[in-house]
């Protein structure tokens, strides 16, 4: 009973505070007070997430017990929370930033709606990395498979960028292609993975390539929050240039954007803090399109206030989906990619009916 | 100095050559037409001018200062572009393009401030696109749409306004539309104007002179009369034409025969 009211709350919060806020919010101009007063709103809406999600799960936890024992550190519920569940929300949280920040990047730079994080291939080459170490035994290891599945995608980044070479004029579409091209060979390289491994490897094979937020340990997670730190604050500085870039490459030129430079810049940086959360989380899919276009439908298009929203609205998700992902099945654990994929698709066709067809295309 | 010097510019796209010992000069208030035939490289030119393209030869000079040579913030703040429409992938509203003009004045950090905002105001006044400020682009029709590309492009404060066939999608009230505001910019805040286009009669209507490209070379040059002739148009499109006077206005027309 407490666990369903918990979901309840889990899911209503984000919920209404984003439908309150699409009626307030829509079609204003983006001001450095909108930009911090939409970013206090969402960071408290993701306080208020990750708070339940810290009380939610097989043990229960007593909040004023918890609170008012602070000085004995050494007590069960206490190791609990600060031990196992916040830290796995600390990485549920930079692998949600991450995703859908890079999302709205690709989407941006690409001028494609259906641009994800990995939809220049990195997620392959990761998964490529990480089902080798696997199989490997490298899991034992404490940075094995996170180390391959960044050297994957590091691959891949590289190999798709050297295909696409130097062309200006139609890279977008050459560097989509080539990425479409890298997954589809890399997708057939796990298969000739998989098929070779033993029953106990396929396990921790499907749970990789669906995402799980189990994998990782404290100090993992704290490298790739700086990697998304730092990612971040080099997207945000050109957020007004990927505006232009939207509008088209030659005219971002004759509004004064360096587009070569810029491009640059900015692909390596959202492939960079991408390859970092997938080798710590495996392939969470649908984060990276849904967010993006959540926070564009209700705060609008403008990258100055779309990349901080989706980066905190991406945190609050995945923390959320995560909560839902260990607990909704008892003791055992669902992948989150599986969660993610069930409430994100239908979630997903219901705002794209809900919304007026002028406001949002695809 | 003029404002803008073409000085013996080619170009080429890697082994053919697309413009020829182009050499031209503008001087502020011009209101420049420039014709031709499909590839006789019109677009070529206008982004060579804009710094899009680097020729190979020769050099466009922007009051004495090689365009190739400034950054494109800068080159951003003299010379505005109102191009064809193109759809935007994301909803952005007519208020958020007509700020993007203000970009190239806006360091990396800084958002658009008040003065940002008169002068966006200023332009979609000039242009009657206030009224739509907080409508999606998507939403208007090509009339519109037009209208508030000029009005980024002045948002921008230019010094010289490249037109890059704005009109071609356009019905005769809007082309006409187009063409008056234009040339009001021109005539009483001195704007430079510099329009390709397609459309003959109207660039002899709006223009004070045209240059008339033919395979990448200038192939008639100067006053719209002394360019606008039977013999010139039918040299450079291969078409037989009849030339005329508007009898309103006195400029040359040209009829199919």
């Amino acid at each position: 009973m407490t666990r369903f009211f918990l979901f309840t709350f889990l899911l209503a919060v984000p919920a209404i505070v984003l439908s309150v806020a699409s009626k307030i919010e829509t079609g204003k101009a983006v001001t450095p007070l909108r930009v911090s007063r939409v970013c206090a709103l969402l960071f408290g809406v993701f306080l208020a997430v990750a708070a339940i999600a810290a009380i939610t799960g097989p043990h229960r936890i007593d909040l004023l017990s918890l609170l008012r024992q602070d000085g004995a550190a050494a007590s069960p519920e206490h190791t609990i929370v600060f031990s196992v569940r916040i830290p796995r929300i600390l990485l549920a949280a930079i692998v949600g930033a991450t995703l859908s920040t890079a999302g709205a990047v690709f989407q941006g730079l690409l001028r494609n709606p259906l641009a994800d994080p990995y939809i220049l291939g990195i997620s392959g080459g990761a998964a490529v990395g990480a089902v080798l170490g696997i199989i490997a035994g490298l899991d034992f290891l404490p940075f094995g498979v996170p180390v391959l599945a960044f050297l994957g995608s590091l691959i891949t980044i590289v190999l798709v960028f050297g295909v696409a070479g130097k062309r200006r004029e139609s890279q977008s579409g050459t560097l989509l292609l080539s990425g479409v091209i890298v997954n589809a060979f890399c997708t057939a390289a796990i298969m000739f993975l998989i098929s070779t491994a033993s029953g106990t490897r396929l396990h921790g094979i499907m749970f990789w390539l669906m995402g799980d937020l189990g994998l990782a340990d404290t100090s993992q997670t704290l490298l790739g929050g700086v990697a998304l730190l730092a990612g971040f604050i080099v997207i945000y500085l050109h957020a007004r240039a990927l505006n232009l870039l939207v509008i088209g490459e030659e005219q971002a030129l004759q509004l004064g954007v360096d587009v070569e430079k810029t491009r640059r810049v900015l692909f390596f940086a959202a492939s960079f803090i991408t390859a970092a959360a997938v080798s710590l989380s495996g392939l969470i899919g649908f984060v990276g399109l849904l967010v993006p276009h959540l926070i564009r439908m209700i705060f609008g298009s403008d990258f100055r206030l779309l990349l901080p929203a989706s980066f905190l609205f991406g945190a609050t998700f995945l923390v959320a989906a995560d909560t839902l992902a260990r607990t909704a099945l008892g003791p055992s654990e669902l992948p989150v990619g599986v969660i993610t994929a069930l409430f994100g698709a239908p979630f997903f066709i219901y705002l794209l009916k809900k919304t007026e067809a002028g406001r949002c295309r695809f | 100095m003029p404002l803008l010097n073409v000085d013996n510019v080619s170009f080429r796209y890697g082994e053919q050559w697309v413009l020829r010992g182009i050499d031209f000069a503008v001087e502020k208030g011009d209101f420049l037409g420039i014709i031709g035939p499909n590839g006789s490289g019109k677009t070529t030119l206008l982004r060579v001018i804009d710094g899009i393209l680097a020729p190979q030869e020769g050099a466009v000079l922007l009051e004495g200062t090689e365009i190739g040579k400034l950054r494109r913030e800068a080159l951003a703040r003299s010379v505005a572009v109102v191009p064809q429409y193109s759809a935007l992938a994301f909803p952005f509203s007519v208020e958020e393009v007509v700020l993007m003009g203000r970009a190239p004045h806006l360091g990396r950090w800084r958002f658009e401030g008040d003065e940002d905002n008169r002068i966006a105001r200023k332009a979609m006044e000039m242009t009657d696109t206030l009224g739509l400020a907080a409508r999606d682009m998507e939403s208007l029709s090509g009339g519109e749409r037009q209208r508030v590309l000029i009005a980024r492009a002045l948002a921008q404060e230019p010094r010289l306004m490249l037109l890059d066939e704005p009109t071609a999608f356009l019905d005769i009230r809007h082309q006409v539309d187009f063409f008056d505001r234009i040339r009001s910019l021109n005539r009483d805040r001195g704007l430079t104007v510099i329009a390709v286009t397609h459309d003959i009669n109207l660039a002899a209507h709006y223009c004070d002179r045209i240059i008339l490209l033919k395979d990448g070379r200038i192939g008639a040059a100067g006053p719209v009369d002394a360019v606008i002739t039977e013999e010139n148009i039918r040299k450079a499109y291969e078409t037989r034409v009849m030339v005329d006077r508007h009898p309103g206005t006195g400029s040359p027309r040209i009829t199919l025969t």
